[in-house]
């Protein structure tokens, strides 16, 4: 009696510790829903980013399909993580597009600086009075450059399909 | 056909099928000299040639048109002598039918060649300098892979063993046959120049034994003991690299390692063959010879045909083609590609163009009977695989080990039910790498975007701060201003 009595209190204090040392940080359906968002950063959910999206839909406040690049596929993820229906993307935020990048047309360009804040993720560089160039390689396609532009400068060119970047699933 | 029973099996890898052969061995012919060459300027995953000629330029047959900067990549050679009419994009020999910059090259008849510097007495070498020599002369693995031959003979580990893969072990395919009949002293030489560069202790060509003739060549070419010949059973795929490994040592290499890794290189008969003309003959790589086969062909033949030949010039030498000629598939019949017309040029892992009718059976729901199991020699599950990847569920199909899959076709060809299992894993392969590479960047965007905020709440923190040091200056000034006063 006393063997387990004390065997009991042991193992109790073993979980006690464990949960202090092992404590989960911050919020994982965050970082999970989060993760399955495609980081374009475009706020056209309404969000400022894909993170406070990720925060609403945790906190109910948002619907799971308010994310046009992430398309449908990207809805069916998020409601097998969340174990809610999947549903067609709302129109109201926007269509899914072929993924495409921004690129500025350099002979337009008059050095105004206008689209380099917008960039959420510091694609554009460029000074005043100085010509300004998207590196394509970081651009996530957002679009939020185009319309602080003043000179119409800036256009979406879509992603170009080589044999390099050709897969399989792809295959008619 | 039967299903390759572990009764019979001796020293062997798991599964594998007993094919029908289908080889007609013919004498090598050359085709006449085609009016166009074109070579493409993509090689292989994310490598690229870099053209170094102008359109406008004359050209002699070996000289170096596109250029390639890393031991990953190899230059591309003048394969006759012209001029250079356009670099532009057409279709290439790749499976998604795309175009892509390829250099047009126009013969003109006289097929002039730079003059060569042979180095006959290799042993006397460096063999960096051979490796250099070997990169330079354009050498590609010539089996089908087309991996650049000369960073494949820099591992990073010591090599025991160099296997030449004679083994051929597709059907329909008998260009690496015909060249043992022909030129096996040459094979030979090849092997040893490789095994020199490898400084490796043993030197082994397998050969299917389904290819007597060809094994005595090679037998009657050997002197003493150089190297050894040895015959394997004729399974297909005995000649995929491990598995060859596998039935010649016994040892199974995993999937994530390299057989470099493990003391064991294999190089194809053919490119020991393109090591001994560019060692000891000074040519680079500028022929290859290639089967043109199937039913829908008057006359089946082997050819030596120019790099950059378009295939309709080939389909000419072999007298055009009959009313069967529906498809046209480059490599053979179990992992050959389809191309989209005639006018695609042939490339240095053309090995075989197999033209025949459409046979794309009506497949049926799968029975579940365990056949393709028991015929995989990468010991998967491909019924589970195929239940995975056709409902998208593709960490399962993670968790099955798709990866493994070297997409030899053997399980399509026993599926009872006709169920194209390849295509439905090179598709779900292809998922799951694009989803990586997605993540992969969308952790780049997430990185930068969480940059970008912490920047712009540090900017804002030092404005508040100058803010409260200003106000600060001012209460002070307006402190000593109102104690002046007062005094």
């Amino acid at each position: 009696m006393l063997i387990l009595c004390l065997l009991f209190g042991f193992l109790g204090l073993l979980l006690g510790v464990a949960a202090k040392k092992f404590k989960v940080q911050g919020d994982p359906l965050v970082d999970q829903i989060d993760a399955l968002l495609p980081q374009t950063q475009c706020g056209q959910c309404n969000y400022i980013g894909c993170r406070p999206y990720a925060e609403a839909i945790a906190n109910n406040e948002a619907d799971i399909n308010q994310c046009p690049p992430n398309g449908e596929a990207g809805i069916i993820a998020l409601a097998n993580l969340l174990g809610k229906e999947a549903k067609p993307l709302n129109s109201e935020f926007g269509e899914q597009k072929a993924a495409a990048v921004a690129f500025i047309i350099e002979q337009d360009c008059i050095g105004c600086v206008k689209c380099i804040p917008p960039c959420p993720v510091d694609a554009i560089l460029g000074a005043s009075k100085q010509m300004h160039t998207v590196i394509s390689s970081e651009c996530t396609g957002c679009e939020l450059c185009i319309s602080p532009c003043p000179v119409d400068c800036i256009v979406m060119v879509p992603v170009e399909t080589t044999p390099e970047h050709w897969h399989w699933s792809q295959h008619v | 056909m039967f299903k390759f029973s572990w009764l019979t099996k001796k020293q062997s890898f798991p599964g594998g099928l007993k094919l029908a052969g289908h080889k007609q061995v013919t004498q090598i012919i050359e085709p006449a000299l085609p009016k166009e060459l074109i070579y493409p300027l993509f090689l292989a995953a994310d490598r690229y040639a870099k053209p170094c000629v102008n359109v406008g330029d004359t050209v002699l047959k070996g000289q170096i048109i596109a250029t390639a900067d890393s031991l990953l990549a190899t230059p591309i050679h003048a394969t006759s002598s012209g001029t250079i009419v356009a670099i532009e994009k057409r279709p290439i020999a790749h499976p998604s039918g795309l175009s892509d910059s390829c250099i047009i090259l126009q013969t003109d008849e006289l097929d002039e060649a730079l003059p060569t510097e042979p180095c006959i007495a290799y042993t006397e070498q460096n063999r960096d300098f051979l490796r250099h020599k070997i990169q330079q002369s354009g050498i590609v693995g010539l089996g089908g892979a087309a991996f650049p031959t000369a960073k494949k003979l820099q591992p990073s580990q010591a090599i025991h063993t160099l296997i030449i893969n004679a083994a051929e072990c597709e059907p329909y395919i008998s260009c690496d046959e015909i060249l043992m009949i022909e030129s096996a002293p040459e094979i030979i030489q090849g092997a040893l120049i490789i095994q020199y560069i490898l400084q490796a202790e043993h030197c082994i060509i397998a050969i299917e034994d389904s290819k007597p003739e060809a094994y005595s060549a090679l037998l009657s070419a050997t002197e003493s003991n150089q190297l050894q010949i040895k015959q394997v059973p004729s399974i297909y795929p005995t000649g995929g690299e491990k598995q060859l490994i596998q039935v010649i040592s016994g040892v199974q290499i995993p999937v994530k390692n390299l057989p470099s890794e493990y003391g064991y290189i294999c190089q194809n008969v053919a490119t020991a063959y393109a090591v001994y003309q560019a060692i000891n003959l000074g040519l680079p790589l500028t022929e290859r010879i290639i089967t043109l086969t199937g039913d829908g062909i008057k006359q089946n033949q082997n050819l030596r045909a120019r790099i950059g030949t378009p295939v309709k010039d080939l389909v000419a030498a072999c007298q055009g083609y009959t009313p069967q000629a529906e498809q046209l598939i480059m490599g053979g019949p179990m992992m050959g590609i389809a191309l989209a017309s005639d006018d695609i040029a042939v490339i240095k892992a053309s090995n075989c163009l197999l033209i025949n009718q459409v046979n794309k059976p009506i497949s049926q729901a799968c029975i579940r009977c365990g056949d393709c199991a028991d015929v995989c020699p990468s010991e998967l599950l491909p019924q589970q695989l195929y239940w995975y990847s056709h409902t998208q569920q593709w960490d399962n199909c993670s968790d099955y080990q798709l990866a493994d899959c070297i997409e030899c076709g053997c399980c399509d060809v026993i599926c009872p039910s006709k169920i194209p299992l390849v295509q439905a894993f090179r598709v779900a392969k292809a998922e799951i790498q694009q989803q990586q590479k997605q993540s992969a960047s969308a952790a780049l965007a997430k990185k930068r975007f969480d940059n970008h905020q912490q920047r712009l709440q540090r900017i804002e923190q030092e404005k508040l701060v100058k803010q409260d040091k200003r106000k600060a200056a001012i209460e002070k000034m307006k402190a000593a201003a109102a104690k002046r006063k007062l005094s």
